[in-house]
């Protein structure tokens, strides 16, 4: 029987190994290491891991290759992504290419521990999802998938496209589960301006942890739902409608949302 | 030097002036000598007809005595070489030379060949024939001799003498010869002033088309050729001086244009480059530094975590933690910069980012022994800034402040203060529009760094380009075409050429045509059209009255800034300190105060210091 560890961080920098390595323990996960991607594929094929988080930039076998790989091999495990390299090219193509997460470094301990519980609970509700599916007479709904028209930024927000051309931006519910629930809200100010793959909003949950979101587009906020600062449960109620983040004048929304995932893929 | 232009120019002029000047003078000296000579025989005929007139009298009596008193006074007259007077036979019967007289002359004689010569004498020559030019000895002078027939008359052959019979026609001749020494000076005389007046001609001529073309063509031609030269070695800046009005002032003008076009072509060239390299490199520095960075901001922010009931250690590690947290938003905002990447704004104190970056350096200050002034004013207002990138700002002109000042110390003063100002001169025109909404901002031709508005003219039937200045107020506009206002002139769209030009109005400074440019949002912008008028409204800002501004001013005692190299600091990689620098400080600075819509202005005199002047506006542009 395959031995069950939490999490398996692979980087080509043995400091951020440790420092991985000290953080996620501290916090009571089993953590295992791998310096090379390749070594961390013959990991994976031995062991089971609840989450992964990997380097883009290693030599030889790079973040996105070892993506690929573990799509091909169908394992369920969610992978965060990291880089020094912190482009929003970057982080938007590990969003679309599958990985649950962008931490850009250097990151705090933190930052990295939030993204961690997320990325655990993430495995849960997808658990739950096929266990529920196996049970066909359940009815109960895991979680609302994101409406056909809408593009998501990986599994955390959605963008859609308005008939005046302004962007309406905001979570999708898939994120606000593995946030458990939102004590506080941050957003930033109208006229601000946001960037694709950057953070664009700041959620407290109840365990004290600061869940940054990535906004889905580069634009300029023009109008923000004033109405969630002080009702977060709207968010949560209706996160598709009601519960809208900002509405955004884009800057290259065409470009930008051929690197999103269109949500009409979800219901196939 | 003879294959010159300007040689072979005074050689064809001095052909054609020597073949003219000398045709004009050879029938000049001909004419000359003819009248002369001319003048010659009509005065030795009127002598001849003045002997035989006198003698006749004499004749008549046969006086011979007489006779030769007449014609010896005549002969001795000067320039008069003989008088003689032969008979029939060509005996010589009276001479002004006694030795001559009862001497035979020979019919083929130079004096009775005009007529003996068909042997059968001819009794009547017109005058032309009479007269003959000989030498007496090849080398002695011309003589002029005429010959006049002493005629047979009534009162010849019925004097009493009764020597002459009535059948005879001719008696006998007078021969007077003179001697033409006089006249051949006169006509040597003539074609030596002619001759030296054709050399001065030509000479003058020569000179004066020489001057000229040294003047017109040689200086301009060499003034080019080296331009050409300097362009050839790389060096773009070079113009030519020469502000002439004729066709090699409009070559030397199209050159200046077409250099600077290059040098343009060749700066935005390099700066793309530089650019990429910057890209290049900021990628390499941020994997590298950010890995690091991931251990010290890992290690410090778990620590704080850890030790939350340990204030004294708690307050060292929030350093730590805010400090790598600064450097991560550094190494980013490198990478935002060779991205052109949008500032993360918030409402911040100026005073406070200022206080923040002190903080960092106020140590080594005080022990470079520089004293640092701080005029800050204290009810300044919030400002939407990155603060991160402000506080970088500041950070930097600080330590370049403190590079500047050489060991034996000296003072930076930084102040910040709240000011006022007209739009006018100031606001940046970020976005222009045409009709159609293309946007003619052109990115390739900047001024200050920044993107100018690229519109097309069509004037006269010639295109070209004008770029105008960015900055409402200051008409530093890049005409690449020579406008005439006065001709028709029409300011088009480079891309689907909709006229920009306002119908029925004209500019009220100079009375020129104006354009009409929109500015996405903001209103229309209008201009004169006339290169150097600089009349202009912005009707949208001017209405907004002054704009607040924050200015932000670190002065120092330092080296400063040499003249040449002012323009250049904001540039990627330009940097005066050597290895010390990297050469990106002043280019980053100068891109997140241009992300901020803020300006940043340099005052630098050498050995006496510099002062960076940053203006961020209060309320931001909505652009």
């Amino acid at each position: 029987m395959n031995k069950v560890t939490d999490i398996l961080i692979v980087d080509d920098e043995q400091v951020v190994l440790d420092a991985v390595n000290k953080i996620c323990s501290a916090e009571g996960y089993k953590v295992d290491q791998s310096i090379t991607a390749e070594d961390a594929l013959k990991k994976i094929d031995k062991n089971n891991y609840r989450l992964i988080i990997s380097d883009i930039m290693m030599p030889e076998f790079d973040g996105f290759q070892f993506l690929e790989e573990i799509a091909k091999r169908k394992i369920l495990s969610p992978v965060i992504m990291t880089t020094g390299y912190s482009t929003v090219e970057n982080a938007v193509k590990s969003l679309y290419n599958g990985a649950i997460d962008f931490i850009p470094k250097p990151f705090t301990a933190d930052e990295l521990i939030s993204s961690v519980s997320r990325g655990l609970k993430y495995l849960e509700i997808q658990k739950r999802l096929i266990e529920s599916k196996n049970r066909t007479n359940d009815e109960s709904i895991i979680y609302v998938p994101c409406p056909a028209k809408y593009f998501r930024l990986g599994y955390s927000s959605w963008a859609e496209v308005e008939n005046t051309g302004s962007i309406l931006i905001g979570v999708t519910d898939l994120f606000i589960k593995t946030i458990d629930s939102i004590n506080e809200l941050e957003l930033l100010k109208i006229d601000d301006e946001i960037v694709q793959g950057n953070s664009c909003s700041q959620i407290k949950s109840k365990e004290g942890l600061l869940h940054y979101v990535l906004s889905p587009i580069t634009g300029r906020i023009i109008e923000r739902n004033e109405q969630l600062i002080n009702e977060t449960n709207i968010i949560e109620k209706d996160p598709y409608f009601n519960g809208w983040f900002y509405r955004v004048i884009p800057s290259d929304s065409e470009y930008e949302i051929n690197h999103l995932i269109p949500c009409s893929s979800d219901r196939l | 030097m003879f294959k010159k232009i300007g040689f072979k120019l005074i050689v064809a002029v001095g052909l054609t002036a020597i073949i003219t000047i000398g045709i004009f003078s050879y029938f000049n000296i001909q004419s000359h000598s003819h009248s002369l000579l001319a003048e010659v025989e009509r005065s030795a005929n009127q002598l001849s007809e003045t002997v035989k007139h006198s003698t006749r009298y004499d004749m008549l009596l046969n006086q011979r005595d007489r006779i030769l008193k007449i014609i010896n006074t005549i002969g001795q007259q000067p320039g008069i070489r003989d008088v003689r007077v032969l008979n029939k036979v060509g005996e010589i019967i009276y001479s002004s030379r006694e030795e001559d007289i009862g001497k035979m002359v020979d019919k083929k004689a130079e004096s009775c060949y005009a007529c003996h010569a068909a042997n059968k004498p001819l009794e009547r020559l017109p005058i032309k024939d009479r007269t003959r030019i000989f030498r007496i000895h090849p080398d002695s002078s011309r003589v002029i001799g005429i010959i006049s027939p002493i005629y047979n008359e009534q009162s010849c052959w019925s004097a009493d003498c009764h020597a002459h019979s009535k059948s005879q026609i001719v008696l006998g001749v007078l021969d007077v010869t003179i001697s033409l020494d006089e006249v051949d000076k006169q006509i040597k005389k003539g074609e030596m002033e002619i001759v030296i007046f054709a050399i001065t001609a030509i000479l003058a001529l020569s000179f004066i088309i020489g001057f000229f073309v040294k003047r017109w063509v040689d200086k301009p031609v060499k003034e080019l050729l080296n331009a050409t030269n300097q362009v050839g070695v790389g060096n773009l800046n070079y113009t030519i001086k020469d502000k002439r009005d004729d066709e090699m002032g409009m070559l030397a003008r199209s050159f200046n244009n077409m250099t600077k076009k290059l040098s343009e072509a060749r700066l935005q060239l390099f700066q793309s480059d530089k650019m990429a390299s910057l890209g290049r490199l900021a990628a390499g520095v941020a994997h590298e530094i950010n890995n690091p960075l991931t251990g010290v901001l890992t290690y410090s922010s778990f620590l704080l975590k850890r030790t939350q009931n340990n204030p004294e250690l708690q307050e060292d590690l929030k350093v730590i933690v805010r400090e790598t947290k600064r450097s991560r938003e550094i190494v980013k905002s490198l990478l935002d910069f060779a991205r052109q990447s949008v500032p993360k704004k918030n409402e911040a104190n100026i005073n406070e980012i200022i206080e923040h970056a002190i903080s960092v350096v106020e140590n080594q200050l005080v022990i470079d022994r520089i004293k640092l002034v701080k005029n800050l004013d204290a009810n300044i207002p919030t400002i939407t800034v990155d603060s991160n990138q402000i506080q970088q700002v500041i950070l930097n002109l600080l330590v370049n402040a403190h590079d500047a000042i050489d060991k034996t110390g000296g003072t930076i003063t930084i102040s910040s203060s709240k000011l006022s100002l007209s739009p006018y001169g100031i606001t940046h025109i970020k976005k222009a529009i045409c009709p159609k909404r293309h946007d003619l901002m052109d990115n390739e031709v900047k001024i200050d760094g920044m993107p100018t508005i690229k519109v097309k003219v069509k004037s006269n039937g010639e295109e070209g380009i004008i770029n105008f200045d960015p900055v409402y107020g200051k008409s530093r506009h890049i005409y690449g075409i020579e406008l005439d206002v006065k001709k028709e002139i029409n300011l088009i769209c480079p891309q689907c050429s909709s006229s920009l030009i306002e119908e029925g109005k004209k500019c009220p400074k100079c009375g020129a045509p104006i354009f009409n440019i929109e500015i996405a949002s903001q209103g229309f912008y209008e201009g004169c059209t006339r290169k150097g008028c600089g009349w202009q409204k912005w009707d949208a800002v001017d209405t907004g009255g002054q704009k607040d501004y924050i200015e932000i001013k670190i002065s120092d005692t330092g080296c400063g800034i040499a003249k040449e190299d002012l323009a250049k600091i904001f540039e990627p990689f330009y940097s005066t300190k050597g290895q010390k620098g990297t050469g990106l400080g002043l280019a980053v600075i100068w891109g997140i105060i241009d992300n901020h819509n803020g300006t940043i202005n340099v005052e630098s005199e050498l050995n006496k210091g510099t002062t960076f002047i940053i203006r961020l506006p209060l309320i931001l542009n909505k652009v």
